[in-house]
């Protein structure tokens, strides 16, 4: 085939083999842009790696005597670091039974479970045109609600878990109910008041927890009672692995979510709302009505991430019980673009970056802060697809012209 | 700049003014349920027969005041009455189309907060309500707020959103701290921290201007990016080698001669050179946003940035630029949380205090001067948390720490005031 297209090349230039074409098809797709930022990620995770080490510190001193001492030193920080996160968040081959081996990967499946809600609801957000910081409040006040009712409560096995997750999703739901009808009925910016509501969540609970009705007994730290066993999610696969009912739920919500907005009449109103307000009205679609409805499903799912928290992992509330949960998510979403599926992976990628942290902080020595940096960058890179080509020498796409958030 | 274009495209909402003026009811209804909760709260609520001291003296002043004592529950009730005849009159003035000045809402202010603190100290003999220390720290805590603002400002007014202040304000704590204990002068360090909050500055100006990528979501990551790498660095290199991160302050320098007129002085004069440069700043911003030709560009460029690229301006260099120097100034503002503040660097330290100054920027309309005002006020609401929580107040301090962010919701919803944004906002500019 080869010797054909050779030949016949120089006179059509324009069509190019089909191996030419499938291999522009993979150097040109969004995936493998996707590959790519995580690599670039790992990369400059890597050099701040080296740059922290400080026997690469101490060699790098006389590097121009002896430059291979140096580059020994880096290679043993970054493979060691690298390895240790991979042995905590997939497979740690140190352990003998089969259980500890895979132990690190549940952990990595426990935490990306609250990702993987709140991600879907910010996913919905974004595709209705909503930029929705709030999460990190919505968990927050979902927890607290249905972290309430899993300790204040007293009800019989099934119905308590059932009730106190509902808590959750409707205290998610009510503070997404406030920005979505301030941006409907008075057009207030819902980034601003979500971000700010994020804060007046967080004084709440402060607060509420200072009462004595969220007290533990005999304790002066601002931490509530554990939640009753009948309101905690059931372990998945036993006592040995963290894993919980919750990450099932987060996967029947994924497959929840792909149907709203890929098959129901709301969820085409929800796209509609976000692709175009004026077309969506003239349509005879009640605008209003699709953003503050948006915003109280979004809501509704960062606070079942709440109850991944306060129900599965936590089993109580405390200040710091949504963790960075809220903003994560949003980086999830954005590296799923948004999509069910997309947003399922990503949380799982971000929630094994998570899981792999006390590993990096005991085999490594290392901050579990690399986490974030490697986070955040990927998302950079991932929403500059014309930069991580340019790093590579990608050839970009002909139809590509826009770049999208 | 000034001329009325009418685009097919806008229809309706660009008739003139006079045909469309609407009676705003929304400012006086907001200020008049304040002041009757004031009246019903602090003034009915305040025990009878209770006093309440306000003591301004400090060593410092050229003459003397002496300690004020009131009966708390005339005192409190003569206040909100004040504010409630305030709340009265901007309803007179709204009925006749018009807005009153910007003293009313000061003015206003500080009665429901005198209000507020009689009925806070009303029958704690033992202690004094500190009217001098409490506007000093509220000055003081307003110092990184107001340059944050201020930052905000400079890059929203040439239409890219900068939700990275908090990022920037921490590039600049982490680098001040760094740099001047590297020297053993903590007065580098207010060189370094605005070099890295341009950077900052610079990162989002390119992804903002040059790949187009949502400004909010560029934010928004860059805040993770710089919290992650400072903190990193804090564990790692910092801890290794502490002489790295060093608590340097820098003095305080009094004027000569004002600085001694009593409650003012101590106040605005007796300061360190990170709060002269802040009055320099702001002064500097205010004039050149609106009355210089640099301004006017830049106002232009956020608001229709076609337009002003048809008569020559160059809209992303503007953009980039600002972007910069906006990121600058809020990095200059980081250094008030270490080399200002006499603190070695801490992870996370600046804690949200970029988003209060987001909130000041758009609570402050989009002005240096607004963002000053503003800024101050959360600087007021947070030092009278800490006031309160000294004399034991019955307010949870959690309250009072949600004021800054209740305030913003109201201010976007338009519950006080109209807060309109530069048109061009966050959309990036293509050709």
């Amino acid at each position: 085939m080869s010797a054909t297209t050779e030949a016949a090349a120089p006179q059509k230039p324009q069509t190019p083999s089909r191996a030419q074409q499938v291999l522009r098809e993979i150097l040109e797709s969004s995936t493998l842009v996707v590959i790519m930022a995580i690599v670039a990620s790992m990369l400059i995770g890597a050099i701040l790696i080296a740059f922290a080490d400080e026997e690469v510190r101490a060699a790098s001193a006389y590097f121009f005597s002896r430059p291979g001492d140096t580059l020994s030193a880096i290679w043993e920080a970054v493979s060691g670091a690298y390895t240790a996160m991979f042995q905590g968040a997939i497979y740690n081959s140190n352990v003998d039974s089969f259980a500890g081996q895979i132990k690190p990967f549940t952990q990595t499946l426990t935490q990306a479970t609250p990702l993987i809600f709140a991600g879907l609801g910010l996913g919905i957000g974004f595709r209705a045109g909503m930029f929705n910081i709030g999460a990190q409040g919505q968990i927050i006040i979902g927890a607290t609600l249905g972290g309430w009712v899993g300790f204040a409560w007293h009800l019989p096995v099934g119905l308590h878990l059932l009730v106190a997750i509902i808590g959750c999703a409707l205290g998610g739901a009510i503070w997404g109910f406030i920005p979505g009808i301030l941006k409907a009925k008075t057009g207030a910016h819902e980034v601003i008041v979500t971000i700010m509501l994020n804060y007046v969540a967080l004084n709440l609970l402060s607060y509420l927890l200072s009462l004595e009705a969220f007290q533990r007994e005999g304790q002066d730290n601002p931490i509530s009672p554990t939640v009753d066993t009948n309101a905690q999610y059931p372990l998945l696969l036993g006592d040995q692995f963290p894993l919980h009912w919750g990450f099932v739920l987060a996967l029947a919500c994924a497959g929840g979510v792909w149907w709203l907005m890929e098959r129901s009449t709301l969820g085409f109103e929800f796209r509609a709302v976000g692709a175009n307000p004026r077309a969506a009205r003239t349509a005879g679609m009640n605008v209003a009505k699709g953003t503050v409805l948006v915003m109280v499903v979004a809501g509704a799912l960062a606070g079942l991430a709440g109850s991944a928290q306060v129900l599965g992992t936590e089993k109580n509330l405390t200040l710091d019980v949504a963790g960075s949960i809220g903003f994560d998510a949003i980086t999830v979403a954005l590296l799923g673009r948004s999509r069910p599926l997309g947003t399922v992976m990503a949380a799982i990628l971000f929630g094994g970056l998570k899981a792999s942290g006390p590993t990096l902080q005991v085999q490594a020595g290392l901050p579990v802060d690399i986490v974030f940096v490697i986070q955040a960058t990927i998302v950079l890179f991932i929403a500059a697809p014309p930069l991580v080509r340019s790093i590579f020498r990608l050839p970009a796409p002909a139809h590509e012209k826009e770049v999208a958030a | 700049m000034t001329t009325t274009t009418v685009t097919p495209g806008a229809p309706s909402d660009a008739l003139p003014e006079e045909v469309l003026r609407t009676k705003s009811w929304k400012g006086p209804i907001g200020l008049a349920v304040v002041a009757v909760i004031s009246l019903l709260v602090f003034g009915i609520g305040t025990p009878s027969g209770t006093q309440t001291t306000f003591s301004v003296a400090t060593s410092s002043d050229f003459v003397h005041l002496p300690t004020a004592t009131v009966p708390s529950k005339l005192a409190a009730i003569l206040l909100s009455v004040v504010a409630l005849a305030l709340a009265g009159y901007a309803a007179y003035l709204a009925n006749r189309y018009r807005k009153p000045g910007i003293w009313l809402p000061i003015v206003y202010g500080m009665a429901v907060m005198g209000a507020l603190l009689t009925w806070a100290g009303a029958g704690r003999d033992s202690t004094n309500i500190q009217i001098t220390g409490l506007l000093t720290s509220a000055l003081f805590l307003a110092v990184p707020l107001i340059f944050g603002a201020l930052a905000g400002t400079l890059c929203e007014r040439s239409g890219i959103i900068n939700i990275a202040i908090e990022g920037q304000l921490l590039a600049g704590a982490f680098f001040a701290a760094l740099v001047a204990s590297m020297v053993g002068n903590a007065y580098v360090g207010l060189i370094a921290a605005p070099l890295a909050g341009a950077l900052v500055g610079a990162i989002l100006a390119i992804f903002a201007t040059k790949y187009w990528v949502n400004q909010i979501v560029v934010g928004v990551v860059l805040n993770m990016l710089v919290v992650g790498l400072t903190s990193f660095f804090f564990s790692t290199v910092m801890s290794d080698n502490p002489e790295l991160n060093q608590s340097l302050g820098l003095e305080a320098l009094p004027i000569p001669v004002l600085s001694t007129i009593p409650v003012i002085g101590p106040v605005l004069f007796d300061q360190n050179l990170l709060v002269y440069t802040m009055y320099v700043v702001v002064i500097v911003f205010q004039i050149m946003l609106f009355k210089s030709r640099w301004g006017l560009r830049v106002r232009a460029v956020g608001e229709h940035p076609k337009a002003a690229d048809t008569v020559g301006i160059k809209v992303n260099r503007t953009r980039v630029r600002n972007t910069i120097l906006g990121g600058a100034i809020a990095g200059l503002g980081g250094a008030f949380f270490t080399v200002a503040s006499g603190l070695a660097f801490g992870k996370e330290m600046t804690a949200g205090k970029g988003y209060i100054a987001l909130a000041a920027m758009i609570l402050g309309r989009w002005s240096p001067r607004g963002a000053l005002a503003a800024a101050l006020l959360f600087g007021f609401a947070d030092a009278l948390r800490v006031q309160l929580g000294i004399i034991g107040s019955d307010i949870p301090s959690q309250f009072l720490a949600m004021f800054p962010y209740l305030a913003t919701i109201f201010a976007v919803a338009g519950l006080v005031g109209h807060s309109r944004p530069p048109a061009a906002e966050g959309t990036p500019y293509k050709k």
